[in-house]
């Protein structure tokens, strides 16, 4: 496979303040009517620059060639695989667009009368009652922006829950597969995060949690499946142990991608979970745009939720309820990401029980696949079946290549490289999803045992990958310690 | 990677050398060499007051960010200047150049929980 080809388009390019001629403007104001001031007037003259800023002259093809240059750089799901560990970068169908899209849904302001979004609060009604289904559980808020907020207004919620009781506890127990949100959490609600260990198997190891819950526990925050990509059966016995200590058992569902319609927390024991919507139902990821983590709780706690919940009166309309006396109260302004939670409902309805019983059955055999194809020439720390995903170790005796080398090569097969390093050491962490292929997996799966025989042949051609990419090789440590973080214009 | 004889260690990975009531720490040349290239140090104020087995520093890499546990309880009398600005010292060279604090201790007895050379390359190889 020739895959070291170049492409002019890829050689890097000027950054827009260095293209464009003196002058040049994308656009042409007309002559200002309003009639011009003396700065220095409405200004202290201490605080006027005595040179205007520096800014982009540049026309406007220039301009859009510039960022149609970039775009085309994007990596995204669109493009390629992306099995991104932990991450579940499944499509997101375009469907999902369409009705988000849709002037009802996309036009309506914050502050409409309920009478006026009935089409809204009907849906974020069917979609509350639909993560109840889905998650076995009494009552869920979809008020949460996103997963790390689910995990505090949880934890707000067991807080609660033990100061209704006339108890205050502060230690949170975490085992070291949870993911790594979940200790934060504990620390932004003034708690102590305890680490319980796991056995080698990748399941809790039930004599230190035995050891380490006891009456100041507030809950036991599991990842499960966990982040080794293990489903721990012992989950029931958990339960015990932690709810014999009064404690409460928070699910991180990060990973329900693999049980959907297969188990459900809240017949395992869970007390209280969050979901991610954009992990498990295909609404868009991140980069700090908007996002939803609702929390579903079990009965003895719908106390304590937060209001307004979205609630159906007896004559079929739909209204925003604040009548809890015990609530937490609100933890984010207006009823959280409307937007977001209309794709969710979509992915839900386009796949109805059976598709999402088959989302959970596919996620998990497209992992077992690759850990199957791959186990002869990487090794598996823990055994199988995986659930969503899995870990692999390069363990190789010659070139002294990491598993950075590996993901960085990977990237000249035109795959985004899995999550590395974590959650333990020297690991990729590899989640394919249920929306790839046969044909997608295996490509992978060849690109990964191309590697390992490269490792053996040319090792330095790994070390310095990638070299399809407009940027090889990054110095990361001299980026690190001696960054360069301010452009400055070329004086001429 | 030999672990110096004459130092004592924690489970956590950092070196105490011990001279009167004074110890010096840093971290092993296993765990640099695991952190991998250490970018940063965030180095505490001289006079600072420290607890045995709570954080002393924060330490980033290329990978991770870690801590400089304790393994005593006293005040930092010294802190190694050099890392501000080649933190690199303590990939080269983790049990010399590259050490990073010094405590009067209070209390020395938390040392005689702290491993010898023979225990913490049985520690590491367990783990690794």
């Amino acid at each position: 496979m020739e895959i070291e080809t170049r492409l002019p388009q890829d050689e890097d390019h000027p950054l827009l303040f260095e293209q464009g001629t003196h002058g040049a403007s994308a656009a042409s104001m007309p002559v200002s009517d309003v009639p011009a001031i003396d700065r220095a007037s409405v200004v202290d003259p201490e605080l006027l620059s005595g040179n205007p800023p520096e800014m982009p002259e540049i026309g406007e093809l220039d301009l859009v060639r510039h960022y149609t240059r970039l775009a085309h750089r994007l990596f995204s799901v669109d493009a390629n695989f992306y099995p991104l560990g932990s991450c579940t970068m499944k499509y997101n169908p375009r469907v999902n667009e369409k009705a988000a899209a849709m002037p009802g849904f996309a036009s309506l302001h914050p502050y409409q009368r309920e009478s006026d979004c009935q089409g809204t609060l009907e849906l974020l009604y069917r979609l509350r009652n639909y993560l109840e289904e889905i998650s076995g559980l009494a009552e869920v808020t979809l008020q949460p922006s996103a997963g790390a907020q689910g995990e505090m207004t949880g934890l707000m919620i067991i807080n609660a829950y033990h100061r209704s009781r006339g108890e205050t506890r502060t230690q949170v127990l975490t085992p070291d597969s949870a993911h790594g949100t979940n200790p934060a959490s504990c620390t932004i609600c003034g708690q102590q995060s305890t680490t319980v260990r796991s056995k080698p198997d990748g399941r809790v190891d039930l004599d230190d949690l035995r050891s380490k819950v006891g009456t100041n526990t507030a809950a036991l925050m599991i990842t499960n499946p966990n982040t080794v990509g293990v489903f721990d059966e012992q989950i029931s016995e958990i339960a015990e142990i932690v709810h014999g200590c009064g404690a409460q058992l928070y699910l991180d569902g990060a990973n329900m991608n693999a049980m959907l319609g297969i188990a459900r927390p809240g017949d395992f024991g869970v007390d209280v979970m969050h979901f991610n919507t954009h992990k498990t139902f295909s609404t868009p990821h991140g980069c700090g745009g908007p996002g939803a983590g609702p929390v579903g709780v079990a009965e003895h706690l719908r106390d304590f939720l937060p209001v307004p919940q979205v609630t159906r009166r007896d004559d079929g309309t739909y209204a925003w309820c604040h009548d809890r006396e015990k609530s937490i109260g609100k933890v984010r302004s207006f009823y959280g990401q409307s937007g977001v939670l209309v794709r969710a409902y979509t992915y839900i309805r386009s796949l109805g029980a059976d598709g999402l019983l088959n989302v959970s059955q596919k996620a998990v055999l497209a992992a077992n696949y690759l850990a199957a194809r791959l186990r002869h020439r990487y090794h598996l720390p823990f055994p199988p079946p995986y659930a969503h995903e899995f870990i692999l170790i390069p363990k190789f005796d010659t070139g002294n290549v990491s598993e950075l080398d590996i993901a960085k090569r990977l990237i000249d097969h035109g795959f985004h490289p899995p999550t590395m390093s974590w959650p333990i050491q020297h690991c990729l962490m590899i989640e394919p999803t249920e929306t790839e292929s046969l044909p997608t997996l295996d490509a992978f799966a060849d690109a990964l045992l191309a590697i390992a025989d490269e490792i053996e042949t040319d090792p330095e051609k790994i070390k310095s990958s990638p070299h399809t990419t407009p940027i090889t090789r990054m110095d990361e440590v001299g980026a690190n310690r001696r960054p360069n973080v301010r452009w400055q214009p070329n004086v001429s | 990677m030999l672990n110096p004889a004459d130092l004592k260690y924690l489970e956590s990975h950092e070196w105490m050398r011990v001279d009167g009531d004074v110890v010096t720490m840093g971290i092993t040349a296993f765990a640099a060499e695991e952190l991998t290239d250490i970018t940063y140090v965030d180095l505490p104020a001289v006079g600072a007051k420290v607890e045995a087995g709570k954080e002393v520093c924060e330490i980033e890499s290329v990978k991770a960010t870690s801590e400089l546990m304790s393994g005593v309880s006293g005040e930092i009398v010294a802190v190694n200047e050099k890392l501000a600005d080649a933190p690199e010292l303590v990939n080269d060279d983790a049990f010399g150049y590259g050490w990073m604090v010094k405590i009067r201790a209070n209390d020395l007895s938390p040392l005689e929980k702290a491993m010898d050379a023979g225990a913490y390359e049985k520690h590491i190889s367990a783990a690794g």
